[in-house]
This record gives structure tokens, sequence and C-alpha cells, in this order.
């Protein structure tokens, strides 16, 4: 939460008119749509966070910033990895609109090593095989993008008629593994856009192929056998991942597998040799953490290594669950020596943002994530709310038992997953565990949004277009935080509107040199000379008075 | 590298597309649905689809971009999307109150069969549909085509829904446009006034997707084609469509309904093609051509005479839409330019046909592919096989252009890292300038910063 000094005055009288937002908010809606909204309109209480809508079906007609489920499972799950060969089975779109718009960056490490990160591979299905079938052109396509490229592993994707004709995406998968041989791992996801209500699926799915098909299928263990962690739901959007990489690397912790910013198919196999999950992203990813602690014993904990503060919080958490002083006294210089820049570059930006408000609406965990940054700049977050979050990522992971699964839900495959028969290995004892927790650290647990927003802010659960169109007109926040479809609709209305699926370009902001690199992006964007120039000399009333004074 | 695995051996490929020179209908017939004024697009389909359409035309024209979205889940998909669009349009008269709805289909909508007379038929009569206000729609089946047929669907649409012959033509020429920029209808309708033609423009997004910021968010910008004067396009004597592609099955639609003969030329891209259109407009507005207009043109040719050694015999590497390629082409070889290798992912014998024409003299050894797998993977490869001087096509094309140190022109859709298509036209003899300009730039610009220090030239 916001710093007591840092309150903008007028915080109180704000909070207090949101409830009448909310009434004013859905009078436009038919009255069904309106009880419907009103359920995914709350006032924030961190000590008893009320319950929200969420994860539920958009009416249909509303403005909504969500996607689908094939937009969840091969563009943000399963994109940014390099060395494997993601084929669209479907019309050419899905394929062309998820090729290289996520900003996901990956470095091979040599010039000869696999990168398809900058290729676009499709079916590009057309009528006939609609009517007739479309697996044998998947197989024929499988084997041209073996031949052009030898490739170690290829993963097929359905779009939504895939389902429709009742395409096997699956037994075509393993059929051309046997054809092809040599080792190739080649897999299918049921990722069809109606999947599900929003991207959320698509994670699910990809999580659950992530698991089924790769975790685990190399025990080799590499590198040092101290401190050995991998980091979840982390996609190297504008280089995070290489930010976090140094980082880690600075601290002497051994960054197995990161999934999957900046990823290779290699460390997702030997992602399991890790003695430590780290989950950021808990939407997209916590399924795999799940299952990685139940079939391998390794426990998890939510980081959020976004903004400076949050960054050091996880790296002493690390510290804490190896406890080993050394490491305790590396990560503690090492934050010591990161945190000299910070600082700087915070009272820099502080001048023009201390005072100032904002509002999130994006994704499933940058809403909540980000509000870290701008707690660090003294700005007020006034309304936030996820893309496609769930109730958990809202109340906390107490509500999971008391989620209603509904029919969307159920169409999902839930994998059983039990203990590896040879590989379980329970990383911490009991005991051990115990007393972790008693020195207050937590596992298997994320507390959500709401446990961060100030007592009566406004949480809304995906935003529609005529939301955001009215807190912008009552509450004028002085940065909006939105993705490529609402930026220009907000930046129409004067206020600066900051991305934070792509960061315009930006970053990377997480760590601590991406920390600098927000303070700097927003003191820009908030104290931009332009906004001040909008309406042109002659259109202000004193140029009128003074023409018909003339 | 950047497309590191791309080499010069070419295989024989039946089924895989790799890196597409185009996408989806239902992209075109949204981009199209914006330019008639009032009117919100509607995807009848999965959210997906909507929002990624959204952000492909977003992220190239820098504005808004509303549309909204059938939201098809599983039982949707199962027990067809009739309940979904209904609701749909009673949700987006209230909350977003457009004048005009204009639903496309998407392949998931196409595949279960949705019948889109009958949904929305039904809903006008349950009164969902307010008075004065109307829903329109087309088929527009992703596996069909490209997004270049999408558009020429939903212009098609515009004609069955709206255009209207009275008793009485008028002497107005309709100018059906194919996929160009905003600023590239703002400077046709410039010439159009130049030339005090009485014209109707459509679809028209200039003022559309090219506002300026005023402090306030317009949902239905002051620009796109009215519904008065989409119906009067009926009664009009004549219609010029400009690129056969996105506007000849609309000229076609308009002949059959309401008598309006027509012509189809290319869109006004280079020298000739403009000669044409000018030439086209004069004649079927019987109006003279201006001084004011000969000089643009005198000034273009004058530009391009004092530096046609830089461009003579350059090869050119080109992609993208049929519409805007086949001008481009000519324009090319109006500059003694090479266009060795040209690739469009729309299908279509007229692409094939014009290219032979425009090459089989001037340059033999071009090679050309359309429709099907005529990727830009395949283009890259020719390269491999032997160089070009320049590469013009859409932003993907950057990652060739710096692999293989070629300057590169941006042109097409979308260009999504640099601004200003949207200001400065590539029409017209102004847009000619531009693209000469824009060609020489990038041919010395590469020259200056790749060619031996004692070989930099301080003058022209």
């Amino acid at each position: 939460m916001i710093d007591e000094k840092d309150k903008v005055r007028s915080t109180e009288e704000v909070i207090s008119t949101l409830k009448i937002f909310r009434d004013e908010v859905v009078k436009k809606y038919p009255k069904k749509v309106a009880r419907k909204r009103a359920k995914a309109i709350v006032q924030s209480d961190a000590g008893a966070p009320p319950e929200i809508q969420a994860n539920v079906r958009t009416v249909p007609g509303i403005i909504t910033q969500r996607g689908c489920t094939y937009a969840g499972c091969k563009g943000v799950v399963l994109g940014p990895t390099r060395d494997i060969i993601n084929i669209t089975h479907g019309p050419i779109g899905c394929g062309f609109y998820s090729w290289l718009t996520r900003r996901n960056q990956t470095k091979p490490e040599a010039p000869e090593d696999p990168n398809f990160i900058t290729y676009c591979f499709s079916t590009d299905m057309q009528d006939s095989n609609i009517v007739f079938g479309g697996e044998e052109k998947l197989k024929q396509a499988i084997r041209e993008a073996y031949e052009l490229f030898h490739p170690k592993t290829i993963a097929i994707f359905s779009t939504c008629p895939v389902g429709l004709i009742g395409d096997d995406v699956h037994r075509v998968a393993r059929h051309m593994k046997e054809e092809l041989g040599g080792g190739i791992n080649i897999f299918g996801f049921s990722c069809e856009g109606y999947r599900g209500v929003s991207q959320s699926a698509g994670h699910h799915i990809a999580n659950n192929g992530l698991f089924k098909n790769l975790i685990g299928r190399d025990d080799t263990v590499r590198g040092s056998l101290k401190y050995r962690v991998n980091l979840l739901g982390e996609y190297n959007i504008g280089g995070d991942a290489f930010e976090l990489e140094r980082v880690f690397e600075k601290c002497g912790i051994n960054l197995i597998a990161t999934f999957s910013g900046n990823s290779t198919i290699q460390k997702f196999e030997n992602a399991h040799t890790a003695d430590l999950n780290m989950v950021m992203c808990h939407r997209s990813i916590n399924y795999v953490a799940e299952m990685m602690e139940t079939a391998f014993g390794i426990p998890w904990i939510k980081v959020q290594p976004i903004g400076a503060a949050s960054t050091a919080k996880m790296l002493r958490k690390i510290a804490q669950y190896f406890g080993d002083p050394e490491l305790v006294d590396r990560v503690e210089k090492v934050i010591e020596e990161e945190m000299l820049a910070v600082k700087e570059a915070a009272e820099q930006a502080r001048k023009r943002t201390v005072g100032k408000t904002v509002m999130l609406f994006v994704g499933g965990s940058r809403a909540h994530h980000y509000q870290d940054l701008f707690e660090e700049l003294g700005m007020t977050t006034l309304a936030a709310g996820y893309e496609f979050g769930h109730r958990d990522d809202y109340e906390g992971r107490r509500v999971i038992p008391t989620i209603q699964i509904d029919a969307d839900s159920r169409n999902i495959e839930e994998i059983s997953v039990s203990k590896d028969e040879t590989r379980y290995n329970p990383r911490k004892t009991e005991e051990e565990l115990k007393a972790l927790e008693q020195q207050g650290m937590e596992f298997n647990e994320y507390h959500g949004l709401m446990t961060q927003m100030e007592k009566g802010a406004l949480v809304i659960d995906d935003l529609s277009h005529h939301e955001m169109d009215k807190l912008i007109e009552f509450y004028h926040p002085d940065v909006f935080c939105a993705g490529i479809k609402e930026k220009f609709c907000v930046q129409k209305m004067g206020i600066p509107l900051k991305q934070l699926h792509n960061y315009d370009a930006g970053g990377p902001y997480a760590g601590f040199q991406g920390a600098i690199n927000f303070y700097r992006d927003i003191e820009m964007i908030v104290g931009a000379s332009i906004w001040k120039e909008i309406k042109a000399p002659w259109e202000s009333e004193e140029y009128v008075e003074a023409t018909f004074a003339f | 590298m950047l497309l590191r695995h791309t080499s010069d051996k070419e295989i024989e490929r039946k089924a895989l597309t790799i890196n597409p020179a185009k996408t989806c209908q239902p992209i075109g017939a949204m981009y199209a649905a914006l330019g008639i004024h009032g009117c919100l697009p509607h995807s009848h389909g999965s959210q997906g689809c909507c929002s990624y359409h959204r952000s492909a035309l977003t992220r190239h024209f820098k504005e808004p971009v509303m549309a909204s979205t059938s939201s098809f889940s599983e039982g949707s998909s199962v027990f067809g999307g009739s309940a979904n669009l209904t609701a749909a349009i009673e949700t987006i008269f209230s909350v977003y109150s457009p004048d005009i709805v204009a639903v496309h289909t998407t392949c998931l909508s196409e595949t279960i069969g949705d019948d889109l007379t009958q949904i929305v038929s039904k809903a006008k009569e349950e009164g969902k549909i307010p008075d004065g206000k109307t829903v329109i729609f087309c088929n527009t089946p992703s596996y069909v085509g490209t997004h270049i047929t999408g558009y020429s669907n939903q212009l098609s649409a515009f004609i069955k829904f709206f255009s209207t012959a009275t008793p009485k033509k008028k002497n107005v020429v309709n100018l059906a446009a194919g996929w160009m920029e905003p600023s590239d209808m703002r400077e046709i309708k410039r010439l159009a006034a130049t030339m005090e033609a009485r014209t109707i423009l459509f679809p028209d997004m200039s003022d559309v997707l090219d506002c300026p910021l005023t402090g306030k968010f317009v949902m239905y910008p002051p620009g796109g084609t009215s519904l008065a004067d989409m119906t009067a396009t009926g009664d009009s004597k004549f219609t010029i469509g400009l690129g056969a592609y996105a506007t000849e099955d609309a000229c076609v639609k308009l002949e059959n309904k309401c008598k309006v003969r027509f012509e189809v030329i290319e869109i006004p891209i280079g020298l000739k093609a403009t000669d044409r259109f000018i030439v086209a407009l004069s004649r079927h507005a019987n109006l003279p051509i201006p001084d004011d207009i000969t000089e643009e043109r005198g000034r273009l040719v004058d530009l391009i005479a004092d530096n046609s050694k830089y461009f003579y015999g350059k090869r050119v590497a080109l992609f993208g839409d049929p519409d805007t390629l086949i001008p481009l082409t000519e324009f090319l070889l109006t500059l003694d330019m090479k266009p060795v290798y040209i690739v469009t992912g729309t299908p279509g014998k007229h692409f094939d046909e014009s290219m032979k024409d425009l090459l089989n003299e001037k340059v033999p050894e071009a090679k050309f592919m359309s429709g099907e797998r005529a990727d830009m993977f395949r283009m890259h490869q020719w390269i491999k096989q032997e160089p070009v001087d320049l590469l013009i096509g859409n932003t993907y094309g950057k990652y060739i252009a710096r692999d293989e140190n070629i300057p590169f022109v941006r042109l097409g859709f979308p260009i999504t890292d640099r601004p200003g298509h949207n200001f400065f036209p590539n029409v017209g003899y102004t847009g000619a300038t531009n693209l000469t300009l824009k060609i020489l730039h990038g041919l010395l610009e590469h020259k200056d910063r790749t060619c031996p220090e004692e070989k930099v030239e301080f003058q022209m």
C-alpha cells in the first residue's frame, strides 16, 4: 500500500464517490447485463476483501479487453520459447496475429542456435480442409517443417474450426512423432479460441501440455548444485527476463528454467532439478507450480519482482528458503549495491510523480504487480482490475475452495498428477517448512490484488470500454495503464496511457534496473509537455475575450 | 541473424505457410466498416478474433479502433451463435448507440453455419433493433481468400444494404476505395475537389483513423461515408473502382442493383496509375483536367528525371496486397527499376496476368507468385539465391532487410514500427512523390553508410 506521506489529500473524497460510480456506470446497460456487471465492480478492503465476480463469460456485444484461449496458450505461454516450431493449425489469421506481437525477447547463446521466434508457421486451412478435414494437411505441414528446419520440438495449436470439424491434433502429433522418429518431440494443444471465457483457459491448457510433454524429460543436473530455482510466469517482454537473469547471477542463484521468457526446451525438460519454484504471474502458471510440487516435491512461493522493494523481498525470500548465511550475505550486498542507483532514480522521478493517481486494467497479474512500482513513485492506485483474472487473483487463494466451477471451466482438462515414483523428493521436510513458515515465509500462497489496495478503491473485473470511459470522466487519473486497444482511446481524452502488455516499446521493468526504467518512463509521460498543448491558443476563453475587447 | 533458418534451398511445399504475406478475411471487413459514419463493426465469433483485429489495426493506425464481439463460448459453438448475436445487438444499441452495426462472420460461426439473415431479421422482429438503426452483415469465412476478400465482401454488403436507385440519376461519380490509408483517401478527395468533380467516396477512413487529439474521445468520429451518401451511390451515374480485388465485386453488385455502370482501375499509386485515375474521373465526371493537376504531375516527372540514375536497373523485391503491388510494380518500371520478386498471399488470376503483362518484356527474369504459400519465406529464399537492392513491404519485411543488409521502404499493412502513414499519402502525384523520395532516401542512406570512405559524396 502507498506510503502515508505520499497519499493524495483528496483520496478519501475520491473514494467516497466510488459507490456512486458503480450505480452510475451500470445505468446504461440492459437490465440483465447491469445486474451481471454490478457484481464485477467492488470496493477494495484489504482487511476483508469482498467477493468479486471474475472468470465468467463476457456479455456479447460488450467491448471487452479480452482475447481467446488460443492467444493464452500459443501467444502467452508457449510463444516466448525460441527453439520450438509452433505450427498454428487453422486459417491464416490466428498465426498471423500472434506473430512477433508480444515483444517476447530472446537471446540465443550462439549464432547457430535455433531461434524460430521471428517465424510464423501455419497450415493456412482452406475451405476444402474444413469440408474434408485438415489432418492430412497438418501432417504434410509437419513433414515440410521438419525437412526445412530439423527442429527438436514441434507443437501444434488448434484454432476454432479445428475442434468443430473434429481434427485430432493429438493423434496427428503421435503419428508424426513415430513417422519422423529420431527422438523428435511433437505434441498438440486443444486450445480452440471458443474454450473458456478468456485467455485464462489457454494458460491452463498450455500448463497441462508443458507438464505432460516437457517437464521432467531430462534428469541431467546442470550447473551448480546450490540455490537451484525456477521462475514461473515471466515472459521476457521488453527484456524483463534478461534483467532478472542478471540479478540472480549476481546473487549466485542458479536459475534452471524460466517459464517461459528467454527459454529453451531443454530448460523446461530440466526444470524438475530445481529446488524452489517461484511464481511470478500466478494466473498464467500456478498450475505448473502445483503439479511440480505434487510430482517432484518442489515447494513454490509467490514472488513479484516488479518494483525495487519487491525484487529485494524476492531475493531475501530465496536466501531465507535456502538458509545459507553465505547466500544471505551476498543477497544483502547485491540489494545494497543495486538500491543506490534505484534510490537516486526514484528521487529524481518523485519530484514529478508524488501525489499523482493511476488506474490499472490489464492482464492477470500486472494490474497487481505494477502497483508496487507506482507506490515507489508515490502514486495512488484509484482503480484496478484484471482482464482474465480469477477470484483468487483478487481475493487470495483462500477462496479457491469456494469458487464454483461453471460449465466454461469444466471444459478445460484437469490432469491428475501423482508423486513421481522415482524422482519425488521433498526438498524440505515438514518440520523445515513449518520452521520457515514461522519465520514468515509463505508457501503455496497468494493473497491477491485487493490486499494491496487502499480501502475503498475500485476493483473491476473484465473492464468494458464503457466503464473505462466513465472511470476517466469521473476521476481523471494522471496515468491509465492498459493495452494497445485502449491506448489511443484514453490518449484522445488527454490522459497518457502506459501499455503494460508491451510497455510501449520500453522496458525492461522487472528487477532493479527495470524499476529505474519504469520511474523514468512514468516521469516522462506525466510530465510530457504536449498534454498542455491540446487546446489551440484561440480556443481558450482568455483569447476569445481578448479578441472581443480588441 | 533474425531469420537464421532461412536458406536458399527451396523445397516443394504443399501444406506449410511460413511468414505469410496476407491475413484473414474478418479484419478486412472490420477495416472497411470503420469507413462508414456511425458504424460499429461487430465480429461474430470468439472474442480473440475481435481482439486480434482491433489490436492489429490499432498498431498500424495508432488510433482508437472500436468493434464488438459475439464472445462465443463452447456452448455457442455447439448450439449456434444466434443467442449471442441477439444479445449482442441489444447490448450494443443500449450501451454504444451506433447508427449501424456491421456484422461479419469468422471461421467459427461459418463452420457452425450460423444464418445471419435469419438471426438479424428475428432480432428486428423482436424489436431488438431500435427504429432508425440498421444491422447489416456479410460472410467472411477466414478459410477463404484473405483480408482483401473480407474488405471486398464488406463493400458489397454496403451496396446490398444501402445503395438505392431513385428514378433520378445524379451527376455524381462513385469512387469505391480499395484497401488504402486514410491519407490516401484524403488525397483522392483533394484531387476530385481540385477537379470540381462531384463524387462519393466509399468507404472513407479519413477523419476516422487520423483524428486530432482534442481531449475528448469520440466513439464515432466525424469521418466516414454518411448513410445518406452511401444510399445515394445508387443514383450516381458511374462508379470507378480503385483496385480490382477489393472493389470489383461491389461495382458489379451496384450495377446489377441500381444500373450504375462502372470501370475498375488500379489504385492510383505511381505516375501512370494516377494518370489513368485522373483521365477516368475527368471523363466520367465530364470535367476538364485543371492546370494545377498537370503541374503537380510535372513536378513529379521533374523529380524522377533529376534522379533517374539512382533508380536505373536496381533490383527490387516487394510483397503485400495485389491491388497495391500491381500499380507499384508499374511505377517501379517507370523509375527504370527492376521488380524481380513479387509475392502476395491473396489468390487470383488478375495479379498473375498483370504481372506477366508488366514484366514479360522488361524484366523477364522476374519471379512472382500469389495465393497459398506465396509467402515471405519464399521471397526471402529467392533473395538468398540472388540478392536485391531494395525491399518494399509491411513491417515484417524489416527482419529480411536487416539480415540481408538491404534498404527497406515500408508500404502496406501492417506498419507497426513507424508512424506517419496516415499523414503522407501513397496515391496521386503527391503520393508518388512521397514514394519516390522514400525509395531514394532508402537507397542513398544505405549507400552513405556502407560505401568505402573515399566514395562518400557531399553532393548528388
